[in-house]
C-alpha cells in the first residue's frame, strides 16, 4: 500500500551502492526504465505501486526526479548511510565517465557519429519509456476518478502540449481534493 | 574563467536547482541563457555538443552540467556543478523521506500519494508518446520502437543490446 507501510526491510549500504551503480551504468536512455527493472523486477525491493509512489514524490521535489527517487529509496532501506550509498552509486560512476568524455572532447571535439548513434538510441529509449508506462499502468485503481486524472494529464501534456507546470498546477489540487474526499 | 566567475556560476546553478521542480530539462534553457547568451562562457555549438555528449553516456541526464563544468574549469568546475545538483535534491528528499518514515501512514502523505499517482502515470504516457513522435522519422524507426516495447513486455531479457542495435542503426542512417 505504502512505501513504508510494509514490514521494515533493511539492506546494507554496500548492497544499496551496488544496485544503484548497476542502475546507473546500464542507464542509457533514461534511468527510469532501469530503476524499475532492478528495484521491482530483479530485487523485489518495491512493488509497482510503491515504485510509482516514490516516482510521484520524486517529481514533486526540486531536482532531477531520478535522483530524488534514488535518495528516497536509499534512505528507506538503509537510512542516512543508505541514501549516501545510493547517490554515490547513482552519480559517482557517471561523474567519472562524464569527465572522461570531457577529456576526449577537448582533444577530438565531437564526432557527427555520436549524434547519429544517439538518434538511434533514442528510438529505442522511447520504446523503453512506453514499456515502463505499460507495466505501471496496472496499478491504477479501476475507478473512474483516478483514470480520469491520468487521461487528463496525458491529454494536457501529450496531446495539447500545454506546459507541464500548468497541467500539474490545474490537476493536482483537484486530484488531491478527490483523494481527500475519498479518504474522509 | 576566473575564480569569481566560477563562484558566481556555482551560486547561480545552486539557486536554479533549488527551484527546478520537474527535472533537468526545465532548467536547460536557463543554463543556455546564462552560459551562452549572457556570459559567453561557451559558444552555442559547444553547448549543444556537450549536451549531446552527456546524453550519449550512461547515467542520469542531468550530468550535462558536470561535463560543462569540466569544460569551463576542470575538476573544480565539474565538482561544483555536480554539488549544485546534489545539495538541493538531497536536502529536500531526505527531509521528505524522514517525515515519511516517521509517519508512514499519515493522512497527508497517503492523500498526496493516492491523489497524484494517476497524474504521474498519465505524464509517463505523455512523455513516451512525445518522444516517440519526436525521434521517429521513418517506418524503420517506428518498427524499432515497436520491437523494443514488445521485447520488454514479452521477454525477461536485458534490452541493453537493443540500445546497441539502435545506436548502430543510427550510425548507418537507417533510423
Amino acid at each position: 500500500m505504502d512505501p513504508t507501510g510494509s514490514p521494515q526491510m533493511r539492506i546494507s549500504p554496500y548492497r544499496v551502492f551496488l544496485i544503484f551503480s548497476q542502475i546507473s551504468l546500464s542507464g542509457f536512455g533514461g534511468a527510469m526504465f532501469w530503476a524499475r527493472r532492478r528495484l521491482v523486477e530483479r530485487e523485489h525491493w518495491l512493488t509497482d505501486r510503491e515504485f510509482v509512489e516514490f516516482l510521484t514524490l520524486g517529481q514533486l521535489l526540486p531536482g532531477p526526479p531520478g535522483l530524488n527517487l534514488t535518495v528516497l529509496v536509499g534512505y528507506r532501506f538503509g537510512g542516512w548511510a543508505g541514501a549516501v550509498a545510493a547517490v554515490a552509486g547513482f552519480v559517482g560512476w557517471p561523474f567519472l565517465i562524464a569527465i572522461g568524455m570531457g577529456v576526449l572532447y577537448q582533444y577530438y571535439g565531437t564526432l557527427p557519429i555520436v549524434q547519429r548513434a544517439l538518434t538511434g538510441m533514442s528510438v529505442v529509449a522511447a520504446g523503453l519509456i512506453f514499456a515502463t508506462f505499460a507495466k505501471v499502468v496496472r496499478v491504477l485503481p479501476r475507478r473512474w476518478q483516478p483514470i480520469l486524472f491520468a487521461v487528463l494529464a496525458f491529454i494536457g501534456v501529450g496531446v495539447l502540449r500545454w506546459p507541464l507546470v500548468w497541467v500539474i498546477g490545474a490537476l493536482a489540487p483537484l486530484a488531491l481534493f478527490a483523494a481527500w474526499k475519498e479518504s474522509a | 574563467m576566473d575564480r569569481g566567475d566560477i563562484i558566481a556560476l556555482f551560486l547561480h546553478s545552486l539557486a536554479l536547482w533549488f527551484v527546478s521542480v520537474g527535472g533537468p530539462s526545465t532548467i536547460l534553457p536557463e543554463f543556455h541563457r546564462y552560459l551562452v547568451e549572457a556570459n559567453q562562457f561557451l559558444s552555442n555549438s559547444q553547448f549543444t555538443e556537450l549536451y549531446t555528449l552527456a546524453q550519449a553516456a550512461p547515467g542520469p541526464n542531468f550530468l550535462y552540467v558536470t561535463l560543462m563544468g569540466w569544460q569551463l574549469a576542470g575538476w573544480t568546475g565539474a565538482g561544483l556543478m555536480t554539488i549544485a545538483v546534489l545539495v538541493p535534491t538531497m536536502t529536500f528528499s531526505l527531509i521528505l523521506g524522514h517525515m515519511n518514515q516517521r509517519r508512514p501512514n499519515g493522512t497527508i502523505g497517503t492523500i498526496v500519494k493516492r491523489g497524484l499517482t494517476p497524474i504521474t502515470i498519465g505524464l509517463m504516457c505523455a512523455s513516451s508518446t512525445i518522444l516517440i513522435r519526436a525521434v521517429n522519422h521513418n517506418w524503420r524507426a517506428y518498427l524499432l520502437t515497436l520491437v523494443t516495447v514488445t521485447f520488454v513486455l514479452r521477454t525477461p531479457w536485458n534490452p541493453l543490446w537493443l540500445l546497441a542495435v539502435g545506436a548502430l542503426a543510427g550510425v548507418l542512417g537507417l533510423v
